[in-house]
């Protein structure tokens, strides 16, 4: 039963995520691997528009996951799954708000799990990149540098980062230039 | 009954007019809970705020839960979190249907070939501020380089990370004399 299974694995994402939104990213990778409910080249969409529409990113994705793998029940199920380890927790927290900010084994926990979620959101980062700019299979067979690397892909990251740094526009700036050079390189057949 | 409803929807207006996440949350926040319903004062706010990224789950949705139990119990929670997700699953089930019907495109296709790539900056941007508040010692370091290596090149689960983490941070805290960073 998809929904049931659905509901039970946002379950743990909401559990296990820590440090917002875009720490869910990891999990969801791992269900995709898992399951097959959507693929990794998906998931970047759905972090493309997560950051580019209004409200929690990790809620967004959640939602577009769900919707993805069972329709509108699925969006339901995997927002509201996401979201019941926080209610349960923050509820309890909240009765000793001052103690457990305090408390030094929650400073250690944190300690440790705010390295690890970065580590984990790096190796999601690996796995975009894997879909856009860097082409594994395609080096295996030829053993050319330039089959590796997506030269449009290169160029087009660095004047996003450089607009980035210069400008800092929304995130919504970004993925519009991205879509506009996508598609003029789609017309130049560069891609 | 009034309360609960006022809690879902001041959060849905919050969720529905925040871009980006639980940073950019902030400013609404103070607007609807400090200024308009009084709901907490400004350093309540910064403690929920706080605290609710020390927390599992999304920042957005914790704080909704602070808030909404403080003002209502546990039905104040639910209902607050409620309100925080709604306008996403609205918008978001929109966009996926709309997109869904015109994924086959070329045009679109392109469109999101060339998306990913800024995603990738995107996410690039994140992991280097998270990285420069998280990974501030050898300890840290060790951490998030074995734990980046190894989710790479192998298929254990995120899950089996977080947990050790957690322990091991507990560990080496207190190894070290536990007043914390």
């Amino acid at each position: 039963m998809i929904y049931i299974q659905l509901f039970l694995e946002f379950l743990k994402v909401g559990l296990f995520t820590v440090g917002g939104g875009l720490a869910s990213l990891p999990f969801l990778e791992d269900i995709a691997e898992n399951t097959g409910w959507f693929t990794t080249k998906q998931l970047a969409d759905m972090v493309a528009i997560s950051e580019s529409t209004p409200g929690p990113i990790g809620i967004n994705m959640a939602t577009y996951v769900g919707f993805t793998a069972a329709g509108i029940p699925g969006a339901l199920l995997a927002s509201i799954g996401f979201i019941i380890p926080s209610i349960i927790i923050v509820s309890i927290v909240s009765r000793f708000l001052k103690k457990f900010s305090e408390n030094k084994y929650v400073k250690g926990a944190f300690y440790g799990l705010r390295a690890v979620s970065v580590a984990l959101i790096c190796s999601a980062l690996v796995s975009v990149l894997k879909i856009s700019v860097i082409n594994i299979p395609l080096f295996k067979e030829t053993g050319a540098i330039f089959d590796l690397i997506s030269m449009p892909g290169i160029i087009l990251g660095a004047v996003c980062w450089f607009v980035l740094k210069k400008k800092n526009p929304h995130p919504v700036v970004i993925l519009g230039i991205s879509a506009a050079a996508g598609i003029v390189f789609g017309f130049l057949g560069l891609i | 009954m009034k309360e609960l409803f006022e809690l879902f929807l001041a959060f849905a207006r919050i969720g529905g007019l925040t871009f980006g996440g639980g940073y950019a949350m902030l400013p609404m926040l103070q607007r609807e809970v400090v200024e308009n319903k009084g709901w907490a004062t400004e350093e309540e706010l910064m403690d929920y705020y706080a605290v609710g990224q020390c927390v599992p789950g999304v920042i957005a949705v914790n704080t909704a839960v602070f808030v909404g139990s403080k003002v209502k119990g546990f039905a104040g929670a639910v209902a607050a979190s409620l309100g925080v997700i709604s306008p996403s699953i609205v918008i978001i089930v929109a966009i996926a249907a709309f997109i869904q019907s015109f994924s086959d495109l070329p045009v679109v296709q392109n469109a999101f070939a060339g998306i990913r790539v800024g995603v990738c900056v995107l996410i690039l941007t994140s992991v280097i501020k998270l990285f420069k508040k998280a990974v501030i010692d050898k300890f840290t370091f060790a951490l998030f380089a074995i734990v980046f290596g190894l989710s790479i090149f192998t298929d254990i689960s995120p899950i089996l990370f977080v947990l050790i983490a957690a322990v091991g941070g507990i560990l080496v805290h207190i190894l070290k004399g536990g007043d914390g960073k």
